[in-house]
């Protein structure tokens, strides 16, 4: 079946959308920018992190959950929505411990990067330190819960070979967590380690045993604060 | 009943210090003591971390120094991955070797020409506002210029090998994470005609040439300023030879004897044990044969050219001759041949450079080794201000549960306050008012010894200092507080 196109708007700018698109995967087609930390590839939309957050009309959407329609208007680049993210992910960083000088993922860290692009210097709110732990009970795996921003990338995007899922969430609310089923034999992997680690857009996935062999000026973000 | 609440320290303080002189009805000195005041806590945050992120997370202890604790805890991680020191590949020890050497070179540069040089160029009782840095920059504008390209110069070798200039992570548990290019070895080697390492060679030299001449015309103050003797230790390469890399340990006493020798640094404490006084967070280190009283020690550029054999670089050893030389082989026990000594490492440091950076396995070759895993590590490093000591144990998880660091300034504790008693012993008894110069030799004599509390804070010409006063009725007579 061919493929049907509409008109949208970024920005001011007219683009032509493939039907069923959402906003961010359209805006990606044509090179605008729209940040994202729980959007991954191909895998299905979550909308767990919010900081993809849009303007359509008088509502504020996010961007990778909501599909394009014909003559869609957005707003995003704009200092009410670049302040909304910023908030967003001030909280993030709150809502956890994130110590970067010290993170495995520093450099190639999607949260860390966005921080930087959005200038965030002291979050406007308190740091919440929670107690939150380390597993490191799996032989290829290390999972810092202090790290984790429960966008369920991992869920959604490791899974077994016969494609059940070896990642979940345990718990609810701010207590939230996610967690991995240490009784399959997939979960035990050095592969899915390293998967877990590659998909992870924080440092709360870490293939054991390996830390910091990427030097600085090599990782994702040290050349191109882009990606 | 009254209560009394104290926040004492109040947040983390590093590089503060005070120090209390007692004394008697007649204003005679009955006790000194240097308190160090900063309360870290590494030692304990680091339980339950990965033991990958030891050398990233404990360098973090300093931003003058950091490459020393960032290869120190890979040296112990070496151990925990099943590789001893001396089994990394080759690139990985010279990759190393020169962000060790790149560190010294800097650091004492950083010492002697920005925060000591001012006592000796400008004067030990000249004008506080004049006698800092910028003092010397507008006396000696020449000389400070090269300070700052010589520091610049050590810095970019660490940037190159371990990714940035302050707080890398170049050396990892095993080995290194990288190569130099040919072309940055070149611009290091060849640079331009005032980045080069030969440039550095001889601006090293000059340097020492300088002190050389100031100690020419100041032999009492250079020779009897702080000079008591001790016990020296260091580590040295199986041969004798200075190695602020790797090695065993040595101790010498005050006439050269030598009290331990030959000893892997695996088994320290066998032979190092640390006591805890009250009126201050620094431990003191001592040599457990010697006890608590006698087995102090003093540790740095000091007794590193006091329990070496030779240098094994051309340059550097003619300068070590001189220096043996000048006190027929027996042991330096002067404060203040500290920075000859310094200047004659950042000679050697530079004379490294030149070799390592000449040599190809710096630019190609494998980076990394592992062998079976252990649950307990040592790493011992000749950092800037001497021997530092790392050792960690860590689980069957690989979550660190247990380590220590003995410090280099720690090692230098009972000797800074010595230092600083030969002072008020001297200059201070019978005084009923502290004079400011007074107050400064204070600090020249715990500057000598480079202690982090005066390089980590970046103070410059000023350490934040508390003297005090008291009577025999622990009355206080007299305050001076420079911040």
């Amino acid at each position: 079946m061919e493929q049907s196109y509409i008109q949208i708007t970024i920005d001011g700018r007219e683009i032509m959308a493939k039907e069923g698109q959402s906003i961010v995967e359209a805006a990606r087609d044509h090179g605008v920018v729209i940040p994202t930390l729980c959007d991954f590839k191909s895998l299905p939309p979550a909308g767990t992190c919010r900081v993809c957050m849009v303007q359509i009309g008088g509502r504020i959407v996010p961007g990778c959950t909501t599909p394009v329609s014909f003559g869609m208007v957005i707003l995003n680049d704009t200092d009410d929505l670049r302040n909304l993210r910023k908030g967003l992910i001030e909280m993030l960083f709150v809502e956890g411990n994130h110590m970067c000088p010290t993170c495995e993922k520093s450099g190639n860290c999607e949260l860390q990067n966005l921080a930087y692009q959005y200038g965030m210097l002291v979050p406007r709110f308190p740091f919440l330190f929670p107690h939150r732990k380390i597993e490191s009970h799996l032989p290829h795996l290390l999972i810092e819960h202090n790290r984790c921003i429960q966008c369920l990338r991992c869920v959604r995007g490791v899974k077994a070979k016969d494609g059940h899922e070896i990642f979940g969430f345990i718990q609810r609310g701010i207590n939230i967590r996610v967690t991995i089923d240490s009784t399959d034999p997939d979960a035990l992997t050095e592969e899915t380690a390293q998967k877990a680690m590659d998909i992870c857009p924080v440092g709360a996935l870490i293939k054991k045993k390996t830390g910091f062999k990427l030097p600085i000026g090599k990782r994702r973000y040290d050349v191109n604060g882009n990606g | 009943m009254a209560r009394k609440i104290t926040i004492d320290p109040v947040t983390r303080v590093e590089g503060h210090g005070k120090v209390t002189i007692q004394l008697d009805d007649q204003d005679r000195v009955i006790q000194t003591r240097l308190h160090i005041v900063e309360f870290r806590g590494f030692e304990r945050f680091v339980q339950g971390r990965p033991y990958w992120e030891a050398p990233v997370l404990v360098q973090r202890l300093c931003g003058i120094c950091p490459v020393s604790h960032h290869l120190c805890a890979s040296k112990a991680m070496d151990v925990i991955v099943g590789v001893d020191s001396d089994q990394l590949t080759p690139t990985a020890d010279k990759v190393r070797r020169l962000m060790h050497y790149g560190q010294v070179f800097q650091s004492h540069v950083l010492h002697f020409f920005y925060l000591a040089s001012p006592d000796l160029l400008l004067g030990v009782d000249s004008d506080p506002v004049k006698r800092n840095i910028f003092g010397v920059m507008n006396t000696f504008p020449e000389l400070a210029k090269r300070a700052v390209l010589m520091r610049k110069f050590g810095q970019e070798v660490i940037r190159l090998t371990a990714g940035k200039k302050i707080h890398g992570t170049g050396s990892i548990p095993g080995g290194v994470n990288k190569h130099l290019t040919v072309l940055e070895g070149n611009e290091l080697l060849h640079g331009t005609s005032e980045f080069n390492v030969d440039l550095m060679i001889e601006w090293a030299q000059e340097g020492l040439d300088l002190f050389k001449s100031y100690h020419q015309k100041n032999r009492d103050f250079i020779d009897h300023f702080a000079d008591f003797p001790s016990h020296y230790m260091s580590m040295v390469r199986k041969d004798g030879a200075l190695d602020l890399y790797h090695g065993v340990l040595r101790m010498v006493d005050s006439n050269g004897d030598k009290l331990i020798d030959q000893v892997n640094y695996q088994d320290y404490a066998d032979y190092f044990s640390e006591e805890v006084r009250s009126w201050t967070y620094m431990k003191f280190p001592f040599l457990k044969s010697k006890g608590k009283e006698h087995g102090w020690y003093r540790v740095g550029p000091l007794a590193r050219l006091n329990t070496c054999d030779f240098i094994p670089t051309p340059i550097a050893q003619k300068e070590f001759e001189q220096y043996q030389a000048y006190t027929q082989g027996k042991p330096h026990g002067m404060s203040m041949h500290m920075h000859w000594a310094r200047l004659i490492e950042v000679v050697h440091a530079a004379e490294c450079m030149k070799e390592l950076l000449s040599d190809p396995d710096l630019y190609e070759g494998e980076l990394v080794r592992t062998g079976l895993r252990r649950a307990e590590g040592v790493g011992v490093i000749e950092a800037p201000r001497g021997t530092l000591f790392h050792h960690y144990q860590v689980n069957e998880q690989d979550l660190i549960t247990m380590c220590n660091l003995i410090v280099s300034t720690t090692s230098n504790n009972e000797a800074m306050n010595r230092a600083v008693g030969w002072v008020a012993d001297t200059q201070v008894s019978g005084r009923r008012e502290i004079p400011e110069g007074v107050l400064n030799q204070v600090e020249v004599a715990i500057r000598a010894y480079d202690p982090c509390l005066s390089c980590a804070t970046h103070a410059i010409g000023q350490m934040p200092l508390e003297i005090s006063l008291y009577n025999s009725s622990h009355e206080l007579l007299d305050r001076v507080v420079k911040n």
